[in-house]
């Protein structure tokens, strides 16, 4: 446990200043879909060579969180996830946003985030040479089953439209083949063209499947963005803390599902943000109102990914093994700067693990008041500014934020491609999510099969591979759960109602 | 907002270099040069880079920077190489065995001729790797393991084609063994994978065992002498393989780049190589330091070219 040295480390003025500027900035590059917590943190990776490197990680910590955190803005304001992690935040912040609530659910956002943040750093500093084993036990075949549970997401997302909801699953598993295969190195569905070589990168899929729809409906009707009622009603704070305290149980499950998710190396916080959504989902007495601006969703999404965070560097300072693309970039960071990982980083280097840890906290705790404050003007811009530049504006940023992520002009292109067919598929009823979930897991999915196939023809063991491991066995009774459930609970709906009608 | 103009220079930057001013041998280098890696950061090919760029800033005053076009293994990286103006201040990282092998197997828009070397600055050479409590203690351990249990002894690696997975072929043919190689995305999944128990030992690099020296041992590496950083761990060859293999790293210019600047830029990272502080920082990593300059690329990718095409071939990579 760390001793007041280190707390008192962590709280030296650089170190406090490079915690604000470090959540600011990553607030503000969050937010913008294509700049991404990753690319901020390589590209000050240079700098931090010159700093000692616990307040290097500190300020890479802060980025990183407020990243995840600024991804909620668009999610709610553009119906544009700002960062994966943000996916499950649209479900819910966007319709909310629509209604005139925008400023409530971004407050509701920033106090999630904030909790969500801090439980998954309490799980850091107390548990994370145990919790360590969890990235373990996981082995290609958990991690299949995993990906297949988070498909079966797509029947409770796409409740009333499960067909529709499939066949957007079956496309984003198919757009996810393009290009060089991970891990076989196969070239596929190319079709012998270098413009789909690099695949279809998963942000600047978000960005033209959420994002292209919005922009070409805002284009194509006369109504306003956003509904805003007349009078300013500041950030609705109170208002959001009495929901907040209401949906307690909701906030620490997610955070729980957002930790141990982190912990997964490959899994991150898109993936912790759905499974805690449809949880939240699973539990709540207005279930009806998941979809429709219910604050539950942006509260679950939101501590989910922000847990993340804490959970994800887990792995990476206990095993060296990154548990994000973030974490990759910062333990690269302090292998340049001759910082060993491993569980000896808590014990022989604590100094170093524990101030940061401390600083991540005191990151996340700054979070609440910067968040509110850049929130409230990310509202105030969205709300207030014309139509016309609006479009134009967020037009510009897709462009320049989807060619950022890999400095790639293709990616350009698979973007307003798949915007294009994103709006013409919503016409018919199929939304984005499921779509993005095909993308995002059928890559997990498909390396895990291969890996365990592969292994248990080693072994001659294929059932035993499949169906004799215990976690493996747990996930498979939550797909069968997932996927029965919400067909079960509609016949006893039904037979009710017609006990009713009787 | 400091950060946010900083990453918008370095978009900015990339667009513009394209249509930068020309370059004059003689001062190479007087202004900044763009270093891209084709692969995303916080891999090998990032660190390495970075590595190189405080010394590069200290022996020729510019800075060096570097830039990431990720996609297809490398591939969409390479395939733009050439389409980048050859003045000097834009160079790419280049790896070996994808060189080689990715334009063979299908097009992708690049083949081995079109990348122009100037320098190959080091290799991490292969390794087995087992945990810490393996009951193989020797190579030889293992190989009487693969002998009696054909097909059995389950490897994790880092991709297919890779060198990795050739090195698998090549000592499985000479070791006259059959192993299961288990393709993971990069080498931290393929050494979770060995540290779940989910494989019994890992085809992986002497910087696994640098990284990981509490939890693994090293059953052999893949070099001619054995590693300075372990020098309990014997070389492929000290047990009767010929086994001298790892993943090639070096830098490329455009086909553009005139044939004096090649050669400036070729003796600049030799001498990058040379500074003693930049050579311990690459071995404490677990790299070996390599030096191929210019003049010295072609014959070492024809001799590279040939051994990895027979044991792409022997592995199904290639046909």
């Amino acid at each position: 446990m760390p001793g007041t040295e280190y707390i008192l480390a962590a709280l030296s003025p650089t170190n406090i200043l490079l915690a604000l500027g470090g959540v600011i900035a990553g607030t503000v590059i969050g937010s913008l879909p294509g700049l991404t917590a990753t690319m901020a943190i390589a590209v000050l990776v240079p700098i931090t060579f010159t700093m000692d490197p616990a307040s290097a990680l500190i300020m890479l910590g802060a980025i990183y969180t407020g990243a995840v955190y600024g991804g909620a803005y668009s999610a709610i304001l553009l119906n544009t996830p700002g960062t994966p992690s943000a996916i499950a935040t649209t479900l819910d912040g966007y319709p909310m946003a629509k209604k005139g609530d925008g400023d409530l659910a971004v407050t509701l956002a920033c106090i999630a985030s904030v909790f969500g943040g801090l439980v998954g750093a309490a799980f850091l500093l107390m548990l994370a040479p145990p919790l360590a084993a969890i990235a373990l036990a996981f082995g290609p075949v958990e991690y299949f089953w995993l990906a297949i549970f988070g498909l079966t997401l797509i029947s409770a997302l796409s409740e009333g439209n499960l067909l529709k909801g499939l066949i957007g699953g079956c496309f984003g598993m198919l757009l996810a083949c393009i290009g060089v295969a991970e891990i076989s190195a196969d070239v596929r569905l190319t079709f012998g063209s270098e413009l789909l070589l690099g695949g279809v990168e998963i942000i600047s899929a978000l960005i033209g499947l959420y994002c292209i729809p919005v922009l070409i409906d805002l284009v194509a009707t006369p109504d306003r963005h956003l509904n805003v009622s007349g009078e300013s009603r500041g950030i609705r704070l109170k208002e959001a803390l009495v929901i907040s305290l209401k949906g307690k149980w909701n906030l620490i499950r997610s955070s729980v599902i957002g930790t141990v998710v982190g912990i997964l190396p490959g899994a991150g916080g898109s993936i912790a943000g759905l499974v805690s959504y449809t949880e939240a989902r699973r539990a709540s007495k207005n279930s009806e109102m998941f979809g429709k601006g219910a604050p539950e969703g942006i509260q679950a999404a939101e501590s989910a990914n922000n847990a993340t965070v804490g959970g994800g560097f887990i792995p990476t300072l206990v095993l060296g093994i990154p548990g994000t693309p973030p974490d990759a970039v910062i333990l690269g960071a302090l292998l340049v700067q001759g910082v060993r990982v491993g569980p000896n980083l808590f014990t022989a280097e604590s100094s170093i693990v524990y101030t940061f840890i401390t600083g991540l906290f005191l990151a996340t705790v700054l979070m609440l008041p910067t968040g509110l404050i850049i929130g409230r003007y990310a509202y105030r811009t969205i709300i207030s500014v014309p139509k016309s530049m609006l479009v134009a504006t967020v037009a510009f940023m897709t462009m320049i934020g989807t060619y950022s992520i890999r400095n790639s002009v293709s990616d350009v292109f698979v973007m307003i491609v798949l915007g294009i067919m994103g709006w013409v598929l919503n016409r018919f009823g199929f939304q984005p999510s499921p779509i993005v979930l095909g993308l995002i897991l059928s890559r997990i999915a498909e390396q895990g099969f291969v890996q365990s196939w592969t292994i248990a023809s080693a072994t001659g063991g294929y059932f035993q591979m499949f169906f004799g491991r215990p976690i493996s066995l747990g996930i498979i009774a939550a797909i069968i759960l997932s996927l029965f459930g919400p067909l079960l609970m509609r016949r006893f709906q039904l037979k009710q109602e017609m006990n009713n009608a009787e | 907002m400091k950060l946010l103009s900083k990453s918008f220079m370095a978009i900015a930057t990339a667009l513009l270099t394209v249509s930068a001013g020309g370059a004059y041998a003689a001062d190479y280098p007087d202004q900044q040069v763009n270093y891209v890696i084709p692969f995303g950061p916080g891999g090998e090919s990032d660190i390495t880079a970075r590595h190189q760029q405080p010394y590069f800033k200290k022996l020729f005053g510019q800075n060096l920077v570097i830039s990431y076009k990720p996609g297809g293994g490398g591939a969409v990286g390479w395939s733009q190489l050439n389409k980048m103006k050859g003045d000097g201040y834009n160079i790419m990282g280049i790896n070996l065995p994808h060189i080689i092998i990715k334009p063979r197997q299908k097009n992708v828009g690049f083949t081995t001729e079109d990348i122009v070397g100037v320098y190959i600055f080091h290799y991490t050479p292969d390794a087995i790797v087992v945990k810490n409590d393996s009951p193989f203690k020797t190579l030889q351990d293992l190989v009487d393991f693969a002998k009696k249990n054909p097909g059995q002894l389950t490897l994790s690696g880092s991709g297919k084609g890779t060198a990795n997975h050739l090195a698998q072929v090549n000592f499985d043919k000479q070791a006259g063994i059959k192993t299961t190689y288990v393709a993971f995305k990069g080498t931290g999944a393929a050494v979770q994978a060995l540290l779940g128990d989910q494989v019994k030992a890992e085809w992986g690099y002497t910087s696994v065992g640098a990284k990981h020296a509490e939890k693994v041992r090293m059953l052999a590496v893949a070099m001619d002498k054995r590693h300075p950083k372990f020098p309990d761990v014997p070389t492929f060859k000290e047990l009767g393989f010929d086994l001298v293999s790892g993943a090639y790293r070096g830098i490329a210019v455009p086909k553009s780049t005139p044939e004096d600047i090649r050669k400036k830029l070729s003796d600049a990272i030799g001498k990058i190589n040379a500074d003693p502080e930049f050579q311990k920082r690459m071995i404490n990593d677990g790299m070996a330091l390599l030096d191929v300059d210019y003049a010295g690329m072609k014959a070492f990718i024809d001799e590279k070219t040939k051994s990895y095409v027979e044991a792409a071939k022997a592995g199904g990579v290639l046909k």
